[in-house]
């Protein structure tokens, strides 16, 4: 055997092999090598600054000070969370906020998911219209309700409330959670609700048993979506409230005259839902932002 | 009927009655209707100030934010090594708002941030990229942000009717000869259109009110058409002049996205 190899390389070696336009392999080579680079470059502009963002936050007050700063994290500290935490009015935004969201969440998903079901399973009269309209709120830009709807609170005694906002933002959301869950519902074969229907469901049961089940994934993304906006949504809530602000109501507030300690914690704790959320729903986004307007 | 019938309710509720009262608001005064509130919004020195930057910052952005996903998408297509986590974290800043996102770049454009740091490091001097003197420096920065955030939201889009276009379209021009810059222009652009319309309509809609940005990183030294409604509203506890932004901010928006659905349309049904 070995002797047989042997004979072959020096074959090789006497007759060079035969001439291969190599070029296009090298091309190939230098491509995949571009296209990493490529890769790499946008995933440091993107990824930097939220690493950056968890530095100073987990930084000392201390190492916060020094100049030039440090970008390898030597000294960790919960000091500057700590005393974020403990400044006046985040930790009751912190419960607001995430209140805010839950009840935004199911508050939509009572009113939406109906509503989405309607939209995919029956041509009632007056679909378009209707789908046009969910079209042209979800643009509607949100200062033009905030500062009327403040109004209407305050005469009705809503105002500075987790009610107002909640109704805002689920006003913001149901038209997204409409959209998605009707193309979920879409989703779901109609021979499945009719097959038990047969076997002797009623509506509602085939609905509970059978079509929510298979939709669940779906429905979960949009509520997560709910949430995430709920929570990332600023000028309302500050509008809408005065002493019951929600986190970032409450950040935007105190940004004046608060200490880039301050700001700097405050910047990392509202960023830390998006690296949850966008994990879970990495699957999902290219469905949910995909639908297009024809 | 039964099952759309809380969402119309509610809807109209928080909808139609708002708009309704807005205009009002707007036009509103103590003594019946005025353009009075119009007046002072125009007087303010803010506001041309406010007109002015939005409308820039939109036009800069807006080029270079279609660009760059477009970029990120095809290489995303091209399906690099580790290509799931360059999605994930080329998707983060979706979910950041965009006060989160003032903050974030704060630490970088900061007088003592990392920018300096980097600069100090490197033997140059630290500059002040925030001051209210330095226009250029502080609009890069509100651009920079910007970018960094709203990108994300153009590339998913941009990704998902990637997905829907059958790659045999491209591979048959590349088969007659078509280079990669003309399959680009000349086969997966044009079969994008719906994705790019609907991106572009919704990222600009979303640009118009862009403003914790600019306030977490300048303060009041770089003003935006909404923060400007913020102050209106909080600071200077007016909400006539603020309804009043507010109506411009709706029209403006309203008119640009039917611009582009009308300027989008004609372009497609011309003969070629």
């Amino acid at each position: 055997m070995s002797h047989a190899t042997t004979n072959k390389t020096t074959a090789a070696a006497d007759h060079p092999a035969p001439e291969v336009d190599r070029r296009p392999l090298a091309k190939r080579r230098r491509n995949r090598i571009l296209l990493q680079v490529g890769c790499i470059l946008i995933t440091l502009f993107m990824a930097l600054p939220i690493y950056l963002i968890a530095l100073s936050a987990t930084s000392s007050r201390a190492a916060l000070q020094e100049f030039p700063l440090s970008f390898i994290p030597n000294n960790f500290s919960l000091e500057t969370m700590e005393t974020f935490l403990q400044s006046t009015g985040i930790l009751g935004g912190l419960i607001n906020s995430v209140q805010v969201g839950i009840f935004t969440l199911v508050l939509s998903l009572i009113i939406g998911v109906p509503a989405g079901y309607a939209v995919a399973r029956f041509a009632f009269p007056g679909r378009d219209p209707y789908q046009l309209f969910l079209l042209f709120t979800r643009a509607l830009p949100i200062v033009v309700l905030s500062v009327p709807l403040a109004q209407l609170f305050l005469q009705t005694g809503l105002y500075d409330s987790v009610l107002a906002v909640v109704l805002l933002h689920t006003a913001l959301a149901l038209p997204t959670t409409i959209l998605i869950t009707s193309s979920v519902f879409l989703g779901v074969p109609r021979d499945v609700e009719e097959a038990a229907r047969i076997f002797g469901c009623s509506p509602v049961q085939a609905f509970l048993k059978v079509v929510m089940p298979m939709a669940i994934p779906g429905i979960a993304a949009a509520s997560i979506f709910t949430f995430v906006m709920s929570w990332n949504e600023v000028l309302g809530a500050s509008i809408l409230t005065l002493n019951q602000r929600t986190l970032p109501a409450q950040v935007l507030s105190s940004l004046a005259e608060s200490p880039l300690a301050y700001r700097f914690a405050g910047g990392f704790l509202l960023v830390i839902p998006a690296l949850i959320f966008i994990f879970f729903m990495r699957r999902y986004l290219t469905n949910m932002w995909g639908s297009t307007i024809r | 009927m039964l099952l759309i019938a809380p969402s119309i309710v509610f809807m109209t509720l928080l909808f139609g009655w708002p708009m309704v009262s807005g205009i009002l608001q707007a036009f509103g005064g103590p003594e019946g209707l005025t353009t009075a509130n119009f007046t002072r919004m125009a007087q303010d020195p803010y506001f041309w100030a406010s007109v002015g930057n939005t409308l820039l910052l939109i036009v800069v952005m807006i080029p270079i934010q279609f660009v760059l996903a477009l970029a990120m998408a095809l290489l995303i297509r091209a399906k690099p090594r580790g290509s799931s986590v360059y999605f994930y974290i080329w998707a983060i800043p979706l979910a950041v708002s965009d006060l989160a996102a003032g903050l974030v770049w704060l630490t970088v454009f900061t007088d003592r941030g990392y920018l300096n740091s980097v600069l100090a490091s490197v033997g140059l001097e630290p500059f002040s990229w925030l001051a209210y003197d330095n226009y250029a420096s502080m609009f890069m920065a509100v651009l920079i942000a910007e970018v960094w955030r709203a990108t994300s939201l153009v590339f998913v889009i941009v990704v998902a009717g990637l997905q829907s276009i059958p790659k045999d379209y491209e591979e048959a021009a590349g088969v007659f000869g078509a280079g990669f810059w003309d399959r680009l222009w000349h086969v997966t652009l044009p079969l994008l259109r719906p994705s790019l319309q609907t991106a572009l309509i919704l990222r600009t809609i979303l640009a118009f009110q862009t403003f914790a940005v600019a306030l977490a990183l300048t303060g009041q030294n770089f003003p935006l058409v909404v923060g400007e409604t913020y102050r209106w509203y909080t600071g200077l506890q007016d909400a006539n002049v603020a309804s009043a932004l507010a109506l411009v901010v709706m029209a403006v928006s309203m008119v640009t996205a039917v611009g582009y659905l009308k300027l989008l349309k004609d372009q497609s049904e011309a003969p070629r």
